[in-house]
């Protein structure tokens, strides 16, 4: 049995607050106001969510702790916490449990305060005594140690991988909710603070609290909401290692697994995408994922995002929103990654969006490259 | 498959570090290497795990050097071990930053303390040491870890 193809859609969506938010408001508060904006935004009622998807650092049993706070009793739940990949999971399991008839109306939230109370304190890390004895530098080193074995395999530079910070800098300039404001140049990343080698702070995404959340129905239900629906037309989740020195190769994700299941699922291809959105936890991983996803062949990521081919009037529109590099990065950022996906896709993005956008794809990454998540979203010309 | 009552695979490895030993599992039934060690073997769950103490030679697979504030920076590495698991470790004995891929190395156990049990990080092996560099070890990583 599979998923079917557009058999659910996106009718609501919206971030929480961003950025640095007041002194001891919690996680769950940015979830719930994450929720009340996406309600609003497909004119749904609180009433009507019966399925609770959500995942964060600091709320350890989170579908318990929303539906407390939201006062709702749902017929699903779900807290699949497999890092920032969580949410486009929880869209697979939400579109399998709507298909059954096991709930309706599916609510997907995040939240975090990680600005606030600190990395530190908001993601504590796990001992792993084949690992911690060595204090790498969690999650920048993995991704470090993977940048290395990319750059020794396939000649891809530290200039490369700044490509991808300005490009995400110079969307996030036509993004009013962007966090970082200013312009920054190839010259700037190289010469910021090193904190991991190959990666600077420029070359790492932002550490801000944020959140937010989406609502989805059923295909037949989404037609009589506010919105345009956005649908589901496919989604892969894959695993491959959970600690860094057990990934089989550094340079191969399992996105290289996860897109093809939401391509043949889609019954689509890489060309067919207008719009990408891909989890920039590090200048690398857009790299990895523009491979691994078959937008370029394996070890040309670097040379495909020179020359502003994923910035704004390149040949790509990557991140439109700014990224986890320069819009926001509340910890863990997939939810995030898919609500600009759906914009594009609404045609909502102002000064940033994407001419006749009608299929978008958004990617998930979570640990250390460790669980890889694909959900392709289709407008009403696609279904 | 050990009785958890009374040893752990990961108590088991210390023991060895103790003796200033690397240890690693060999799965009886393939012959492939376990790393880091567990109660039976991935994928096949065999449980015919047996110890073995490794020469202590091995590959630099990837590198990385991190700048912790007010400290010198710090190698962190993964190492492809000769006997064919990866683990992750760090080289002394060198510029952090001259630690390159491909780069030869032997283990060194570090004695640890209070908090720290002992744990075992590499040094580089020097060129007149004479010894052959791993076959395919820097671009076929696969390869390393999946033979024998």
């Amino acid at each position: 049995m599979t998923l079917k193809r557009g058999s659910i859609a996106v009718v609501g969506v919206a971030e929480s607050d961003l950025g640095q938010v007041a002194p001891d408001t919690t996680p769950l508060d940015l979830m719930a106001q994450g929720t009340f904006r996406a309600l609003e935004d497909c004119g749904l009622k609180l009433a009507d969510i019966d399925g609770v998807f959500c995942a964060a650092t600091q709320v350890r049993m989170g579908p318990m702790a929303l539906s407390e706070y939201l006062g709702i009793k749902p017929k699903v739940f779900d807290g699949t916490q497999i890092g920032g990949s969580s949410f486009m999971c929880h869209v697979a399991h939400a579109q399998a449990a709507i298909e059954l008839g096991l709930c309706e109306v599916a609510l997907i939230a995040y939240g975090s305060t990680q600005r606030s109370v600190s990395r530190a304190a908001a993601s504590p890390r796990e001992i792993n005594p084949y690992e911690s004895p060595y204090r790498p530098f969690m999650p920048p080193s993995a991704y470090a140690m993977a940048a290395s074995r990319h750059m020794h395999q396939y000649g891809t530079t530290r200039e490369q991988l700044a490509e991808v910070a300005v490009a995400a800098r110079k969307w996030a300039l036509l993004n009013p909710k962007a966090w970082e404001k200013e312009p920054l140049t190839i010259e700037q990343v190289l010469n910021a603070r090193m904190v991991s080698y190959p990666f600077t702070v420029r070359d790492c995404c932002l550490v801000l609290d944020g959140g937010g959340a989406m609502i989805l129905t059923s295909a037949a239900r989404a037609k009589s909401l506010k919105k345009k629906p956005v649908y589901v037309l496919g989604t892969g989740e894959a695993l491959s290692h959970a600690s860094i020195s057990s990934m089989p190769d550094l340079t191969v994700t399992a996105a290289a697994a996860s897109g093809p299941k939401a391509f043949a699922m889609a019954g689509l291809k890489p060309v067919d995408v207008d719009m990408v959105s891909l989890y920039d936890a590090f200048t690398i991983t857009p790299i990895f994922f523009l491979e691994d996803l078959r937008f370029c062949p394996k070890g040309e990521g670097g040379r495909f995002v020179s020359n502003g081919a994923i910035a704004p009037g390149g040949k790509l529109p990557v991140n439109t929103s700014g990224g986890g590099l320069s819009y926001c990065h509340p910890g863990m950022y997939g939810l995030l990654v898919m609500i600009e996906a759906v914009r594009q896709v609404r045609g909502e993005c102002d000064k940033r969006q994407v001419k006749d956008c009608e299929v978008a794809l958004a990617h998930g990454n979570g640990g250390v490259l460790s669980s890889q998540c694909t959900v392709i979203f289709g407008g009403p010309s696609t279904v | 498959m050990p009785d958890l009552k009374q040893r752990s695979p990961y108590g088991t490895y210390l023991e060895h570090c103790r003796r200033g030993e690397l240890a690693y599992q060999v799965s009886a039934a393939d012959g492939k290497p376990v790393f880091y060690p567990r109660v039976a073997a991935p994928g096949t769950g065999s449980t015919d795990l047996e110890w073995r103490v490794s020469k202590g030679l091995g590959t630099v697979y990837a590198t990385t050097v991190v700048y912790y504030k007010n400290e010198p920076p710090l190698n962190v590495a993964l190492i492809d071990v000769d006997e064919g698991f990866r683990m992750m470790s760090r080289v002394e004995g060198i510029d952090p930053m001259q630690v390159k891929i491909g780069m030869r190395v032997r283990v060194k156990m570090l004695p640890g303390d209070d908090k720290q049990p002992p744990y075992p990080i590499f040094t580089p092996l020097l060129p007149e040491e004479g010894i052959p560099h791993h076959p395919g070890s820097s671009s076929h990583p696969s390869s390393v870890r999946r033979g024998k």
